[in-house]
């Protein structure tokens, strides 16, 4: 374990240093958050009855959305480990003392959280003193909170086990570029990047509770919002938990099979 | 003009060398804005109407900017990937051949696999043109086609801009994506929706109101006064070009060769 959290530090050390890249993604996030937020005002005007997340909760998810992007996109910044994989580098990982799931893991959990921070804090000190209709709400409370960072942490660890499954998939296609382009559609399309979830037809909102994608990214920050609460949100974590223990059983199993008929080219 | 199709049939014949990745990456591109397009309709299905835009409306003004931000995609790639070609010090032997430097890099790199995310938009313009309530003539059907490539300028303009600078910053710059990628997801809508500074700026700064919103008034029949005017204004859009080359051409000047 202890090689693990080292792998860990070691890569959140590292994620740290691209401070100007980070600068510019925030740059980038900010628009974004504006653009989107302008749409759903103008989508609003015309809303009649009652909407399943309202304005302001719709307001704190874009932003929280934008602050941890990192956290929602599947694929982020890593052509390391399928250059790894396409070039043959492969056998050198499988020399190490550790397992390749284990060590793979703990390397792209640091990257996603090393990213984040980095990008975070400016975003959402920002969001919070923007004038009104713009500015990013409060938590209704203190346990709304703790849920949030709860459900946020392990819906992380949710992510990062569905994104070890593109790499699984890289050992069978040897070419990123499909596995990340369907990954990566339908994948965000039922995280809630394009629209949000609670804004889906109903139809869809079912097929979108029955995956895993939301979990990293959609229940917080509804959690956060407040649109979800304290006994949905419990349930939501239970939700998380199962789907790790499972994703990261069957992540095991696959990668065991992949690596079994891996062949190293040359090298 | 020659050389550049040229460039355009070798290329082509490069990329067909792999044709199921690029059968692949096509249909990528396919479905990507096809998964927005889908968001927009589900919005629209739960919203009824966008300020005063219905779909079908929103739908045409969706297609024609992601028509040309495919178009100018796929031609202007060369732009877009330029910070490569500094960074290895291989604008060096661009410089030395005698052809004008932005014909060489327009031609060095076609993305024919936007051929997807075309035809995705062509799809959604015909259903939005099938469906809309308003008469059609040739007048109309002429707007559209200069709003098309009203955009391709525009889209070509922005991806030159953010290609100079990285004769100052040799890496590229992920805040040109703003303009880019931001440009066109901000355009797909009517510009009127957004606040008054956003629409200004993007209307006389950067003129996509001059290809999305004002033009669009006029197809759809909600202009008021001289029509002629609005359909012409995708023109002053075009002219936005002029000042992009300028400024590449600034920026030739001012290279210095990182070495290879």
């Amino acid at each position: 374990m202890r090689a693990y959290v080292s792998i860990f530090r070691m890569r959140l050390l590292n994620g740290l240093q691209y401070r100007i890249a980070a600068l510019a993604g925030v740059a980038t996030q900010f628009f974004w958050g504006f653009i989107l937020i302008m749409v759903y005002e103008a989508f609003y005007l015309n809303a009649g009855k009652a909407q399943p997340i309202s304005m302001e909760q719709l307001v704190s998810y874009i932003w929280l959305q934008q602050a941890f992007l990192v956290f929602v996109i599947l694929w982020y910044r890593d052509g390391e480990i399928f250059s790894l994989i396409t070039g043959g580098n492969i056998s050198y990982e499988l020399c190490r003392p550790c397992t390749l799931y284990g060590f793979w893991y703990a390397k792209l959990i640091a990257q996603r959280l090393s990213g984040a921070l980095l990008r975070c804090s400016p975003i959402l000190l920002v969001a919070f003193i923007l004038p009104q209709s713009y500015r990013m709400s409060f938590p209704p409370g203190p346990d709304a909170f703790i849920l949030f960072v709860i459900t946020l942490l392990l819906g992380l660890l949710v992510l990062v086990a569905i994104s070890m499954f593109i790499y699984i998939s890289v050992f069978i296609t040897m070419s990123p570029a499909g596995s990340l382009l369907i990954f990566g559609v339908f994948g965000e399309f039922f995280a809630g990047k394009v629209i949000p979830v609670p804004l889906m037809p109903s139809w869809l909102k079912r097929i979108a509770y029955l995956l895993p994608f939301r979990l990293a990214s959609d229940l917080p920050f509804r959690v956060y919002s407040g649109n979800i609460s304290g006994n949905e949100a419990l349930a939501g974590i239970v939700t998380q938990v199962a789907w790790l223990v499972v994703l990261v059983i069957l992540g095991k199993i696959a990668l065991d099979k992949v690596l079994k008929r891996v062949v190293v080219q040359g090298g | 003009m020659k050389l550049y199709f040229k460039y355009l049939s070798i290329l082509i014949k490069s990329q067909m060398q792999y044709s199921t990745s690029f059968i692949l990456l096509s249909c990528g591109q396919f479905l990507v804005p096809f998964s927005v397009f889908a968001a927009l309709y589900f919005l629209f299905e739960r919203f009824g109407m966008l300020k005063e835009w219905d779909f079908y409306e929103v739908a045409l003004c969706f297609s024609i900017m992601h028509m040309s931000f495919s178009i100018s995609e796929c031609c202007a790639r060369g732009f877009d990937s330029f910070s490569s070609l500094v960074v290895r010090g291989e604008f060096d032997r661009v410089l030395v051949r005698p052809r004008s430097t932005f014909l060489q890099v327009l031609g060095s790199k076609f993305e024919f696999t936007r051929i997807g995310r075309l035809l995705q938009s062509v799809i959604v313009l015909s259903i939005a043109v099938l469906n809309l309530s308003v008469e059609w003539h040739v007048f109309k059907v002429l707007t559209i086609i200069l709003m098309t490539v009203s955009g391709i300028f525009i889209f070509t303009g922005i991806f030159v801009l953010a290609a100079t600078l990285c004769f100052w910053t040799i890496q590229g710059i992920e805040v040109a994506n703003i303009f880019t990628d931001g440009g066109r997801e901000m355009s797909q809508y009517p510009l009127n929706i957004y606040k008054k500074w956003v629409t200004r700026f993007f209307t006389f700064i950067i003129p996509f109101g001059c290809v999305n919103y004002l033009p669009l008034m006029y197809i759809l029949d909600k202009k008021e006064g001289s029509s002629v005017l609005y359909m012409l204004s995708p023109l002053y859009g075009m002219l936005f070009i002029i000042p992009c080359i300028f400024v590449w051409r600034f920026g030739v000047k001012h290279y210095r060769s990182t070495g290879s």
